[in-house]
C-alpha cells in the first residue's frame, strides 16, 4: 500500500511501503490501528467487528453475548506480580469487562516452544487455574501446539472469553460525548515498568510489580453506580495515551486531561525517565478508564475508591468537541500539549 | 542531546578495572560507571547519561542558586496581580 | 525526583516568565540547540509563556537526525549480514536511509538489538564471541565518553568480536557555521548543558568574541531553560556578548577532564558531514588509527559508501532553524512520524517530531480549549 506522493518531494524512506510485518504493528499504536483499518477490517467484514471495541456483542437467541479473543508473548514469562498466565486470565476478562459482560468461560490455547522447561509449564497452567478460580470463571476447552526452538519465546498464549452483557447496557466509544468526564482507575505504567525494568536491570526501592488484576467486579460496581456510562477502556499496549484516542477517534471529539490529576508511581516516574519514556504511553494491566456523564462522575469515583482495584481512582479529564479527534493535556505549567498516538512502540531514548 | 538524571550513589565496586555504583534516581536503583566522576563518592549526586556518571552535581552551587531563584519567585508572587498574566500574554 | 522537580516548579517558571516579559523591549531570536531542550521547550509549552517578542527557533541538535544517510545505508548494510549482531540506542532504529532502516533489517530476521548503554553492547560481545559485535556508536560529544569506553574496554580486553560503526558530530563547529550563514536570523544561543557538561564552555568563547553573540549553557529543566533565556534577554537588552553558564550544577569551564582524556585516546576530530546541513569541517570524531581493528567502517570495507540526499525535503532549513517545522507543507499531512520523509519527524527528538507529538493542534483553526 504505497502513498503517492505530491511532485517536488522524494521520500528518502521506504516506510510507506510496507513489505513486512513490523515489531510496530503489535504495539497498539497508530501502525496496529492501520492495520486493523486497512487489512483486517476490509476482509472481514462484520458489524460487530466495525464497532472495534475490545469484545464484540453478538445476539443469540435473544441473550447478548460478549466474545473476545486475545494473545499473550510477554518476555520475561515471570515478573513481579504476575506470569504469563495471570496476564493471559486478567486480559481477557478484562477485555468482556469493558463491555460491561459477567465473564464467564475461557479457552486457553498454548504453542509451547521446543525445550521451555517444564516446571515453567507447570507454574503457569496452575496460575492460569487460581486467576480463573478467583474470578470465578471456567477454563472449559483448549489445544496444545509445539514449535521448534528458535520458532517462540519459550510460550505463547492464545485465549477467547464468552461472557452475557446485561440486558440493556449499551457500551461503545462512539457514545462519548462533550461533557462527559474521564475516570481512570488507579496509577499508570506499573505493568510497563516492570517488564522493562527486568529487561534492563532495574532495582526499584519498593516493589514495583505488574498492576495485572481482574477488573470485572470492579466494573460491575461502577455500573450499579450509574446508568450513563458511555465506554469502558482498558489500556494494555499503547498505554493511556492509545486508549484515550481511540476512544477520541471512535466519538469524533476531543479529549482534555489535567496532569497534575494522572497517578504516577515514583518508581514508575524514575523508570521512566531514566530512559527517555513518557508513562502516558507505557502498559497496564489492571486499569480501566471510563467516560461517563459528568452528573455521576462524582458518584462513580466514590463507588471506585471503595473497591479493591480503585483505590486511587480520580477523574482525569473531560470529553470536548472537536473539529478533529484530538486528545490533550494541560500541563502542570498551565500550557497545553497534545498526547498523540505513537506510531509503534515507545524506544528508550539518548537524546 | 541529551538525556541526563541526576541520582545519588548508594555503593561502589571496582570489576574489570571500570570503577561503578549502583545509583538511586527516584526510587529505582540501576548499575552505572563512575570512572568519569573520580571525585564523587558514596552519598554525593551525579547526573548519568547511557549508564556513565558525567558529572557530580555541585550540591553548594545548586543551593545557592535555587535559592536565589526561588526567592525570586516569592518576590514575583508578593508583586504580580492577580490577573496579571505572567509572560505577558 | 531531587535536583529534577525543583526545576519543575510552575510557580518558578511562571516568575522567569514574568520576569522576561518585563526585560524586553524589543524582538530578539535565539536558538536552542539541543533536541533535550526542544522536547521540553514543546511538551512543557514553555514557548507559551514567553512574551511574543522572544522567538525560540530550533537548531540541529539532534545527533540522530544529523546522521548522514550514507551512514545509515552503512548500518543497514551491516546489520544485515547473518553473522553480525548490531546493537544501538533506540533512537537510531527507525531513522531512514537511502532504502531502508533498521528497524526493517529486524523484520527481516536481522540481529538488531537496542540497549541503554554501551557497555550492554561490550556484555553482549563477551557472551557471543561466535557474533561479530557492532555497536552504532552515535551522538554529540555527551554520548563520546560512555562510546569511548566502550572501544577503550574491547581494545584493553582483546575483544575481537567488537567494533564500532561511528558518528559522532561536535556543536562548536556547527554554531559557526550557522551563524556564518547570511540567511542567519538567530542572536543568541541556549548551549547544550550536557555537552558542556563534558567539554566545558571554553570553545564557545571564541565564537562569542567573534560574532558577538551571547552565548548561555543551559540545563534541560523548564526552570533551567526559562532562567537561560532570562539570562540570554539580560545580555541582549544591554548590548554585551559573553559566555555565561546557567546549569551551574553541572557545568563547569573546563569541563570532565577524565571524560575528555579517553576521548582523546580513542578519537581524533575528523570533517563530517551533517544530514540536511551539509559538510562542516572538523566537526566530527572519527576512530583513531590504533583502534582501526575495532572500526566497523574499516572491518566491513565500507568507508567509500556514498549517497544522494533528496533535496526537495526542507530538513535542511528546519535544522538550521530557517524555518519551523510548521512552515513544511508536508508537515502533519504528507510527512508524520510514521511515514517521515526526513529525519527530523522520525527522531523523538527531533524538531519536527516534537512539533507534532505536542504542538499539532496549534496549526487547527478550531482551538480546543474555550
Amino acid at each position: 500500500m504505497t502513498e503517492r506522493l505530491e511532485a517536488g518531494f522524494s521520500c528518502p524512506a521506504p516506510l510507506a511501503d510496507r513489505r513486512t510485518v513490523l515489531l510496530g504493528h503489535g504495539s497498539g499504536g497508530k501502525l496496529s490501528a492501520e492495520l486493523v483499518r486497512d487489512l483486517f477490517l476490509p476482509a472481514f467484514r462484520h458489524p460487530a467487528l466495525a464497532c472495534l471495541n475490545d469484545q464484540a456483542i453478538v445476539e443469540v437467541k435473544g441473550c447478548r453475548l460478549a466474545f473476545t479473543t486475545d494473545s499473550f508473548v510477554v518476555k520475561p514469562l515471570f515478573f513481579p506480580g504476575g506470569d504469563i498466565g495471570t496476564l493471559a486470565v486478567h486480559g481477557t476478562i478484562n477485555d468482556l469487562a469493558m463491555g460491561g459482560a459477567q465473564p464467564l468461560f475461557l479457552s486457553v490455547a498454548l504453542i509451547l516452544e521446543e525445550g521451555l522447561p517444564m516446571e515453567s509449564l507447570r507454574r503457569i497452567v496452575a496460575s492460569l487455574q487460581q486467576a480463573a478460580d478467583r474470578a470465578g470463571v471456567g477454563i472449559v476447552t483448549g489445544d496444545t501446539k509445539v514449535v521448534e526452538k528458535g520458532s517462540g519465546d519459550g510460550i505463547f498464549i492464545t485465549t477467547s472469553g464468552i461472557g452475557v452483557v446485561p440486558d440493556g447496557l449499551m457500551l461503545s466509544a462512539d457514545l462519548a460525548r462533550p461533557g462527559d468526564c474521564v475516570l481512570l482507575s488507579g496509577s499508570i505504567g506499573d505493568h510497563g515498568m516492570t517488564i522493562l525494568g527486568q529487561r534492563e536491570g532495574l532495582e526499584f526501592e519498593s516493589a514495583v510489580r505488574s498492576d495485572s488484576a481482574a477488573l470485572h467486579t470492579l466494573v460491575a460496581d461502577m455500573l450499579a453506580a450509574s446508568d450513563r456510562f458511555r465506554c469502558f477502556r482498558d489500556p494494555t499496549r499503547g498505554g493511556l495515551a492509545s486508549a484515550l484516542n481511540e476512544i477520541a477517534a471512535s466519538a469524533g471529539v476531543g479529549i482534555e486531561l489535567e496532569e497534575p490529576s494522572i497517578p504516577v508511581r515514583e518508581e514508575v516516574r524514575g523508570a521512566c525517565e531514566l530512559l527517555g519514556l513518557d508513562p502516558m504511553y507505557v502498559a497496564n494491566e489492571g486499569k480501566l478508564v471510563a467516560i461517563v456523564d459528568a452528573a455521576d462522575a462524582d458518584r462513580v469515583v466514590d463507588v471506585m475508591r471503595a473497591h479493591p482495584l480503585g483505590r486511587f481512582a480520580r477523574r482525569i479529564g473531560t470529553v470536548r468537541a472537536a473539529r478533529s479527534p484530538v486528545v490533550t493535556m494541560r500541563t502542570t505549567f498551565g500550557t497545553t500539549r497534545i498526547v498523540d498516538m505513537l506510531a509503534g512502540d515507545q524506544l528508550p531514548r539518548i537524546c | 542531546m541529551c538525556l541526563a538524571i541526576p541520582g545519588k550513589i548508594l555503593d561502589e565496586q571496582v570489576s574489570n578495572g571500570i570503577r561503578s555504583g549502583r545509583v538511586q534516581f527516584g526510587g529505582i536503583t540501576r548499575e552505572a560507571c563512575l570512572d568519569f566522576v573520580p571525585e564523587a563518592s558514596v552519598g554525593d549526586y551525579v547526573l548519568v547519561h547511557v549508564g556513565f556518571a558525567i558529572s557530580r552535581v555541585d550540591r553548594e552551587e545548586a543551593e545557592r542558586t535555587y535559592a536565589l531563584l526561588a526567592s525570586m519567585g516569592m518576590l514575583e508572587e508578593e508583586l504580580a496581580q492577580p490577573d496579571d498574566p505572567a509572560g505577558g500574554r | 525526583m531531587k535536583y529534577v522537580d525543583e526545576y519543575r516548579d510552575a510557580r518558578l517558571a511562571r516568575a522567569l516568565a514574568a520576569d522576561i516579559g518585563r526585560r524586553t523591549t524589543r524582538d530578539w531570536v535565539m536558538m536552542e540547540i539541543c533536541g533535550g531542550q526542544t522536547h521540553t521547550i514543546m511538551r512543557y509549552g514553555v514557548d507559551e509563556l514567553l512574551p511574543p517578542a522572544v522567538e525560540l527557533v530550533h537548531g540541529p541538535g539532534c545527533p540522530v537526525c544529523v546522521t548522514p544517510i550514507e551512514t545509515i545505508d552503512k548500518a543497514v548494510e551491516i546489520a544485515s549480514q547473518p553473522d553480525v549482531t548490531f546493537v544501538s540506542y533506540g533512537d537510531m532504529l527507525r531513522v531512514p536511509g537511502s532504502r531502508s532502516d533498521l528497524f526493517h533489517v529486524k523484520a527481516a530476521g536481522g540481529d538488531v538489538r537496542v540497549v541503554y548503554s554501551p557497555m550492554d553492547a561490550l556484555k553482549i560481545a563477551r557472551q557471543r564471541p561466535e557474533r561479530r559485535v557492532v555497536f552504532f556508536a552515535v551522538g554529540f560529544e555527551t554520548t563520546a565518553p560512555a562510546n569511548a569506553m566502550a572501544v577503550w574496554q574491547a581494545h584493553r580486553e582483546g575483544l575481537a568480536n567488537f567494533s564500532m560503526l561511528v558518528s559522532h558530530v561536535l556543536v562548536p563547529p556547527a554554531i559557526r557555521l550557522l551563524l556564518g550563514s547570511p540567511a542567519n536570523r538567530v542572536q543568541a544561543f541556549i548551549a547544550p548543558g550536557h555537552v558542556c557538561t563534558v567539554m566545558g564552555y571554553s570553545e564557545y568563547e571564541e565564537l562569542v568574541r567573534e560574532y558577538h553573540v551571547p552565548i548561555v549553557v543551559g540545563g534541560f529543566e523548564p526552570v533551567d531553560i526559562l532562567e537561560a533565556i532570562r539570562m540570554i534577554v539580560a545580555q541582549l537588552e544591554e548590548g554585551r556578548a559573553e559566555i555565561e553558564n546557567q546549569y551551574v550544577r553541572s557545568v563547569s569551564y573546563d569541563g570532565n577532564e577524565p571524560a575528555q582524556r579517553i576521548m582523546a585516546q580513542v578519537f581524533e576530530v575528523c570533517d563530517k558531514k551533517w544530514r540536511g546541513v551539509g559538510p562542516i569541517p572538523q566537526s566530527g570524531y572519527r576512530l583513531r588509527p590504533e583502534l582501526a581493528a575495532h572500526d566497523a567502517d574499516r572491518l566491513f570495507g565500507l568507508s567509500t559508501m556514498t549517497a544522494e540526499e533528496p533535496p526537495e525535503c526542507i530538513s535542511a532549513q528546519v535544522l538550521q532553524g530557517l524555518k519551523k517545522p510548521t512552515d513544511c507543507a508536508a508537515f502533519g499531512t504528507r510527512c508524520t512520524p510514521e511515514r517521515p520523509l526526513g529525519a527530523p519527524m522520525v527522531s523523538t527528538e527531533g524538531a519536527c517530531a516534537a512539533y507534532h507529538q505536542y504542538r499539532r493542534h496549534a496549526m487547527d483553526p478550531v482551538k480546543v480549549r474555550g
